[in-house]
Formats: structure tokens, sequence, C-alpha cells
């Protein structure tokens, strides 16, 4: 089992002018190991990260983009995977940290911690899938599931973290909001 | 094609789709409506001036139609009143406190079209108005084709102001 903190830092070596959307402990630790400007953290309501991520995989087909979803979201916008999967972007990369809880909420499990999010995700179409839970692997193997044509999808099997500090004024900052607006609109 | 339930010469889909284009909308997300269904979305579905995403929940829209804006690309939600009720959480969120310009036609299931909204004999159509209201988000119902002329101007005030507009459908667009 790995720390989603830890898998950040290894994903963050390889995050160059990618969209990086995510949201409450994801968002926290994200933005913890690389604040910038490129950080997209306003969902407004749990679980459309990936919706979001798809709306910008699309305005912008020369960027990618990369979501980094708790398992607890993604249950709350299952769709999405189908509706990603008929869009097939090829620009979008999803991530799904599974920790097995509503972390944000009070470490609460979810339904079933069985749930298989990678096997949801190729029956749904995505054009790739992986499975990490090993942090050594997913060093290995991360350029790659950031390079290829998407939508790429891979689960992150980690554990609950230590209770952390949401501060949500930050992370839905406007003026966060307008910054990232601007960079991503900039051309190359 | 007349869509089931149509009013002929009421309310032109094909000139509803021409105000959706005039406004420069690129994108149609929706999730099937049955007042909207052979009127407006049968025929976007054919436009190669329009992108339709069919998403399969109608909250999907919200996010989608967000990420789009931050790429200033223009989208229009169509979905049912049942649909918009069952998204208000999201709306709430991104359209009304992050001032995102969320555009949504909504079809009014089930309304009669001789009845104002708030009068319909449907729960579910007489609180429509009202809600929107309560949340500050623009809106107007397009009965008729004079109704049509409202839709340019308020994509464009709803662009212009980064502010969300909810477009009624308050019969079946023949």
């Amino acid at each position: 089992m790995m720390k989603r903190d830890e898998c950040f830092r290894v994903l963050a070596r390889h995050i160059a002018d990618e969209a990086v959307v995510a949201t409450y402990s994801s968002a926290v630790d994200w933005v913890g190991v690389a604040p910038r400007v490129l950080n997209y953290t306003s969902i407004g309501a749990m679980g459309l990260d990936s919706s979001h991520g798809l709306g910008l995989a699309l305005g912008r087909p020369d960027k990618r983009v990369v979501v980094l979803q708790g398992d607890g979201s993604l249950l709350m916008n299952l769709g999405s995977l189908v509706t990603i999967a008929a869009v097939a972007p090829k620009n979008l990369v999803h991530l799904v940290a599974q920790n097995e809880t509503y972390e944000a909420n009070g470490g609460h499990p979810i339904p079933s911690p069985k749930v298989d999010f990678a096997g949801l995700a190729k029956a749904a179409g995505y054009a790739a899938v992986y499975d990490f839970a090993d942090l050594d692997v997913f060093a290995q193997q991360v350029a790659h599931v950031l390079e290829q044509d998407g939508p790429v999808f891979a689960t992150l099997h980690v554990e609950p973290s230590k209770p952390l500090t949401y501060d949500y004024p930050s992370l839905y900052d406007p003026a966060k909001r307008r910054a990232f607006k601007a960079a991503w609109q900039a051309k190359d | 094609m007349a869509s089931a339930g149509a009013d002929p010469g009421l309310l032109s889909g094909e000139c509803i789709i021409a105000a959706i284009k005039a406004s420069a909308i690129e994108y149609v997300l929706s999730v099937p409506d049955i007042t909207t269904s052979s009127g407006l979305l049968a025929p976007i579905a054919q436009d190669k001036g329009l992108r339709l995403i069919r998403v399969c929940k109608e909250d999907e829209c919200i996010g989608i139609a967000s990420g789009l804006s931050y790429c200033d690309k223009r989208a229009l939600i169509l979905i049912q009143h049942t649909g918009f009720l069952d998204s208000i959480n999201a709306i709430r969120g991104i359209a009304v406190e992050y001032k995102q310009p969320i555009c949504m036609m909504v079809g009014l299931l089930q309304h009669e079209p001789e009845r104002a909204p708030r009068a319909s004999s449907r729960y579910g159509v007489r609180i429509m108005e009202p809600i929107l209201d309560d949340m500050g988000i623009a809106h107007h119902l397009i009965g008729v084709d004079a109704d049509v002329a409202k839709i340019q101007l308020a994509i464009e005030k709803a662009y212009t102001e980064s502010a969300p507009v909810a477009f009624l459908i308050g019969r079946s667009p023949a």
C-alpha cells in the first residue's frame, strides 16, 4: 500500500504545463507537494472533478489534463467514466487515489472497499488502464502513463492519511481561478 | 421533424437552434428530455455546426461546461427539469458561488403550455422559477417563437458577466 502524498511527489517530477484537477484530500496533498498556477481545485460539488477535467481537455486539446480524484468522489460520478470513454480525449489522464474512505468527511468507509475502479474504467472503454499498489512500480511507469494517448486511467491504492488541514478558502480562492484561466489560455 | 405533443407554428426548434449557433455555442451537453427530444436534441445530433456530448447524468454537464469556460469555449446544457433539480448542488457551487457562465436549456416535462410554469399542476414544474429566483439565476420562458429572440441576448450576457442563465422550454418545439 502506498501513501498518497508520496505518489504525488513522484508524479510532480513529471508535471510541467499540464492542468491538474484535484479536490478534497487529493487537492490538499497535491497543493502541498506542487503549488502551481495550473492547479484547478475549485470543483464546486463532490465528484465533478472528472467532469471538469473533461471540459478542460476538450477545450485545450493541445495540452494535457491530469485529474487527481478520490475514490469517494468518483463513486459520486461513476457515469463520468462512461462519458469520458465515449468522448475519448487523448489528452486526459485520470488518477484515482483509492483509500477506501471518505477521508474529508470523517474517514468513514466507502460502501465497499472491493471496488475495482480500474476494471470499471476498462469496461467503460478507457484507452489504457493501470492499477498501482507499489510506489517503486508507479515511479517506474508514471512517465509512460502520462505520455500515452488517453483517456488513461490509473488506480493508486493508498493508505488513509493522517488528519489533514482543509484550507477551503485557499483551494476555492477566486483569484486562483482567474490566474488558472489566464495561464491555461496562454499560447505557448 | 415535429416532436410528440408539438404545436406546429408556435415554437420552432429550427429557430432555437439558429439562436444557439448565433450565440457562438460550440458544445451542447445533454441528457435526453422528452419535451426537447425531437425538436431540439435530434436535429442538434445531426448538426455539424454543434458538437453534442451525451452524458450519463445531468450534473456532469455543469462540470464539463465549467471546464470549457476556462478555455473560452461556449456550451449549452440541454436537460429536463428533473435533471436540473438533481443537479442543484453542482449548480449552486459552480454556477452561482463560482459565478460561472453556465447556460441551461431546460425542458419542462409535462408542463401545460397554456399555463404559466408557476401555475402548473405539476409540482416539479411549479417550483422551477421560484428555485431559480432564490438562487439568483436569470431565467427566461421560451414558450412561443417570439421568445426565441431572448436566447442570444441572454447567452451573451451570461458570458459577458460570467453568470448562469436558464431557458425554460415550455412546449415541445416543432
